[in-house]
């Protein structure tokens, strides 16, 4: 059915232990801080950020690489936590990912069919004869011609290749895709393609997507529900047209400022945003937006705030934009 | 859809093994030494596997009548020997050609013991990490930290000398560079999203390692074999030398030159066939290995 | 900062007969194992002192190599044509490699797209800064020194006197391309040309780098080229954009007429299926690929993926149409969205 969630997450976190040395304590890097969501059958969930966002951590977590620190992650229902193992294999096959930079997403060693088919393999008792078919099927589905089975990946350029991974995710007939970026490293013309593919193959499987992206005219573009992080906490979430509409936090207010739009003639407040990302092994206390936060206080420094609910989005700041 | 039937850029070139190849080639022949080096080679290939026809004499016979002669061209030389004989009769020529065999198999025997050690060892160094990497990595530093030759003679001394146990101890004497050059590349392999991908798709380690990861490692592989092949006919041919290789009359170009020192002002060519057929052949497989990199190397290669 | 349109902020920079920057014809083709490739097929650009202009295309359509070949920065496999080449009135074609290598990195400067590398990692922002101060000005150590706090102070980096001994490494990528924009400006260019300045960095940073660069620019009174594959850095920094396909220039026009009316189909095509000029779920996108080496069509280039072929498109190449319609490089260029002279069976 559709609108089933599929994805769930409550104060999903995973640290990182960085080796300093022989002689110095490891530091905690917190990756991913809290981050709350669900996901629904058929639907979109778009999470933004910029790079050191906890972006990828996410997609590592949902993909099952790697295991939360702590938080709740459940996924059609069982919560991979305390899943057994038999379990987690099978779940595994119900969530796959398609990654930003389709060069180095595919084994050069390997054929296009094999590299289809390999999922099956290693997966299901299928003959050669059906895993073949179910190959061709799915070269057909994504925009392939049959002839590319037997090549290798560096005769494709970039757009066929996006397609292939596209493709390879898809061959084990999964729930949720993960899409990490997979169109920002495209050419414009090549964009819209793969979007295209992508609408359309979720129209067709009622497939959920988390995707992942920094582009927010694609999001707003793709996107049901979107998800805005800083440094590995979610700063504001809720619906992609409530949210491009108003805007509350002042991270979201200055991403959408900052984003070039294609209309020279719109007239736009621009919130340039000073100073750089801090680091995410020393973040700053309090809210950690605060140091380049235009309208930070006194507040802000001392304790990180709660996230609260303004028209429907999922807030976490002292100081949000009220609409009227 | 539209997007469907117009993917109409039709790649004609040529697919598979044989395309594979003829890249290989083109690049491989624009290294002129590489290709005289691999003629080289090919040659002594030949000249291993029809020794037996190809040899005037029988390596091991003796020509009491004939004892140090001089090469054909030399006063009191013969045309029935064309290299001269040694010091017992030998026919030089016969010799050496049946040497190649030993050199050939003493070669391709140290690089797959050596190869296969160190791949699996380097495969596991660079996959698990951790403990399982330090404890292989620092074996291989222990190994490393020997003068290899001096090594080797200890290996030899302790297991007994014969050409067999001289191809053992090379072997473990070369197989750090193996693990290292393995460890490296699986670990910048490890990074690439491919390997995630496949990890996603539930891949197993076993299946990761070798099927997925190993032979994107391949190409730097087999250069260090290309050159460590020959690294390996010198070292036996130096233990055979220093008297703890291949023992006589075994017709091993070391120790040939080990059994002809005395005469070594008295009759030259004693000694200096069977040094001469050691440079040659190491160095002709030096140069195919410099054009082995040449091809193989993606970070060489142009577009 | 506040809002900047692009439109106003040069007018107060006179215009003057000459143009700084001319190249006529540029044509650069590559010896490569498959044969003959040329990667820019007879270029034209004419840039104004004082002005913003943008060359805007994919990955293969030659926007870099152009530029690349202006400065000598392409690698002795490549061959250079021109018919004309001048700038500032001096014929770069003639004169001698010493007075080019004056001209390049003082009157001319380049930034790259990855502000990573193109700093060299061993030596200290500082020393590679006063580098350029020593071989084009020849300031002594002080002189250096004092400029070179100013410049990064010109640039926006905070506490310049601690960075001068800062290494690229322990700088971010924002920090980086701010550090390379401050070593193109050192010796006050009259052009500066931006090659993806801001596609490695984040968005935050972007608009941080395009308004410095805006700010400069104002400033100096240089005259700017930014190549861009983003429609959004286009519209909202450019005065003029020159649009590239396969090699090729399609189409010149002013930045706001371009995203009114563009003339010819491909760029139309492309300002279509972005994503925030679509209102649809599917975007109106452009078929197939950029034709690469092997598979050059024999007539127009953008022929085998464009929504108004005709044989006639399929068989000669079209020439550059009239000014009015922004030179697009079309047998029928369009004009308010409409093919002109399109053969009336087609249209039925």
């Amino acid at each position: 059915m559709k609108g089933d969630i599929v994805l769930e997450a409550k104060d999903l976190t995973r640290h990182y232990h960085i080796d300093r040395g022989t002689f110095r304590s490891p530091a905690v890097l917190k990756a991913l801080d809290g981050a709350t969501f669900t996901l629904a059958k058929g639907r979109t969930l778009a999470v933004v950020g910029e790079s050191g966002c906890g972006k990828s951590t996410l997609a590592r977590l949902v993909t099952m690489i790697e295991k939360p620190t702590s938080g709740m992650l459940s996924i059609s229902g069982i919560d991979v936590r305390t899943a057994d193992r038999a379990t987690l294999m099978n779940l595994h096959k119900t969530v796959q990912i398609v990654f930003q930079d389709p060069y180095g997403s595919l084994n050069p060693r390997q054929k296009i069919g094999h590299a289809l088919e390999e999922p099956l393999l290693v997966n299901t008792p299928m003959g050669k004869k059906e895993r073949r078919d179910a190959a061709m099927n799915i070269i057909n589905l994504v925009g392939l011609r049959p002839e590319y089975y037997d090549r290798y990946p560096h005769m494709f350029s970039g757009g066929q290749r996006q397609r292939i991974a596209v493709a390879r995710a898809l061959m084990l007939n999964p729930n949720i895709v993960v899409l990490d970026e997979p169109v920002s490293a495209l050419d414009v013309s090549i964009r819209a393609q793969i979007l295209n593919l992508i609408a359309r193959l979720q129209e067709q499987f009622e497939l959920a997507y988390l995707f992942i992206s920094h582009d927010l005219s694609v999001v707003k573009h793709i996107a049901d529900e979107v998800m805005v992080m800083y440094l590995g906490k979610p700063v504001e979430s809720g619906s992609r047209d409530t949210l491009f509409a108003k805007p509350h936090h002042p991270y979201t207010r200055a991403l959408l400022s900052a984003t070039p739009v294609a209309d020279p003639f719109r007239v736009k407040e621009r919130i340039v945003l000073h100073g750089e990302l801090p680091s995410p092994i020393a973040p700053p206390s309090g809210c950690t937006f605060h140091p380049r936060c235009p309208s930070m206080t006194d507040i802000c420094r001392e304790k990180a705030p709660e996230t609260r609910e303004i028209d429907g989005c999922r807030v976490a700041c002292y100081h949000p934009k009220i609409y009227p | 859809m539209s997007e469907i039937s117009i993917q109409e850029v039709v790649d004609n070139r040529p697919t598979g093994f044989r395309a594979v190849l003829s890249e290989f080639w083109s690049y491989f022949s624009e290294n002129r030494g590489a290709v005289v080096g691999l003629i080289f080679f090919i040659g002594v290939v030949l000249i291993a596997v029809f020794a037996d026809f190809i040899a005037p004499h029988a390596p091991n016979q003796q020509y009491r009548e004939a004892l140090l002669q001089p090469p054909f061209w030399q006063a009191g030389g013969d045309i029935k020997f064309p290299l001269g004989t040694d010091a017992i009769g030998r026919d030089m020529l016969s010799r050496l050609i049946h040497g190649s065999q030993y050199s050939l198999f003493i070669g391709c025997i140290v690089v797959s013991l050596s190869l296969a050690a160190g791949v699996i060892l380097g495969l596991l160094a660079g996959f698990f990490r951790g403990r399982v990497d330090t404890f292989i990595m620092r074996i291989m530093d222990i190994v490393l930290a020997f003068p290899s030759l001096l090594l080797a003679l200890v290996l030899v001394a302790v297991l007994g000398p014969s050409l067999i146990n001289a191809m053992i101890a090379i072997a473990i004497v070369q197989q750090p560079h193996y693990v290292r050059l393995t460890r490296a590349a699986v670990m910048t392999e490890m990074t690439k999203d491919y390997v995630t991908a496949a990890r996603v798709i539930g891949i197993r380690s076993l299946r990761l390692m070798f099927v997925t990861i190993l032979p994107n490692c391949m190409a730097p592989l087999i250069v260090q074999a290309a050159l460590s092949f020959s690294t390996a006919i010198l070292d036996a041919a130096a233990l055979g030398f220093l008297g703890m290789g291949a023992q006589p009359p075994t017709p091993e170009w070391g120790t040939m030159l080990a059994e002809a020192r005395e005469f070594i002002l008295r009759a030259w060519w004693v000694v200096t066939f069977p040094g001469v057929a050691i440079l040659t052949t190491v160095l002709a497989i030096n140069m195919m290995g410099d054009g082995l990199r040449d091809a193989l190397d993606p970070k060489l290669k142009r577009s | 900062m506040g809002c900047v349109t692009p439109s106003i902020q040069n007018s107060n920079v006179p215009k003057r007969a000459m143009p700084l920057l001319e190249i006529d014809n540029l044509s650069v083709t590559f010896q490569t194992a498959g044969g003959l490739f040329t990667a820019v097929d007879r270029v034209s650009l004419h840039i104004e002192p004082g002005e913003i202009v943008s060359i805007v295309g994919e990955s293969g359509s030659g926007k870099s190599v152009a530029m690349l070949a202006l400065m000598g920065l392409l690698p002795w496999t490549a061959g250079v044509t021109a018919d004309v080449l001048r700038f500032d009135s001096q014929d770069l074609t003639t004169i001698t490699k010493p007075q080019l290598r004056k001209i390049i990195g003082s009157q001319m400067a380049m930034i790259f797209q990855e502000p990573m590398t193109s700093l060299n990692p061993c030596f200290t922002v500082g020393f590679q800064l006063t580098e350029t101060l020593k071989i084009h000005l020849g300031m002594n150590r002080a002189e250096q020194k004092r400029r070179a706090i100013e410049l990064l102070e010109l640039v926006g980096i905070p506490e310049p006197e601690k960075r001068l001994s800062a290494y690229p490494h322990q700088l971010s990528g924002g920090m980086n391309q701010r550090v390379m924009i401050a070593i193109a400006i050192s010796c006050n260019p009259r052009l500066l040309i931006a090659d993806e300045p801001t596609t490695a960095l984040d968005v935050t940073i972007q608009a941080q780098i395009l308004d410095l660069l805006l700010k400069l620019q104002k400033e100096k009174g240089m005259s700017l080229v930014l190549i861009t594959h983003d429609m959004g850095v286009v519209a909202e920094t450019a005065e003029r954009v020159f649009v590239q396909y396969a090699g090729q220039q399609v189409e010149q026009q002013s930045v706001k007429g371009l995203f009114v009316s563009p003339h010819h189909p491909y760029t139309q095509a492309l300002l279509n299926s972005l994503p925030e000029r679509s209102h649809s779920r599917i975007l109106p996108s452009i078929a197939g690929i950029v034709p690469g080496q092997f598979d050059k069509p024999r007539g127009c280039l953008f022929s085998p993926r464009c929504h108004y072929v005709t044989d006639l498109c399929r068989e000669k190449p079209p020439i550059a149409g009239p000014v009015e319609f922004g030179y697009a490089l079309c047998h029928y260029p369009l004009a308010e969205g409409v093919p002109t002279n399109y053969p009336e069976e087609v249209r039925a």
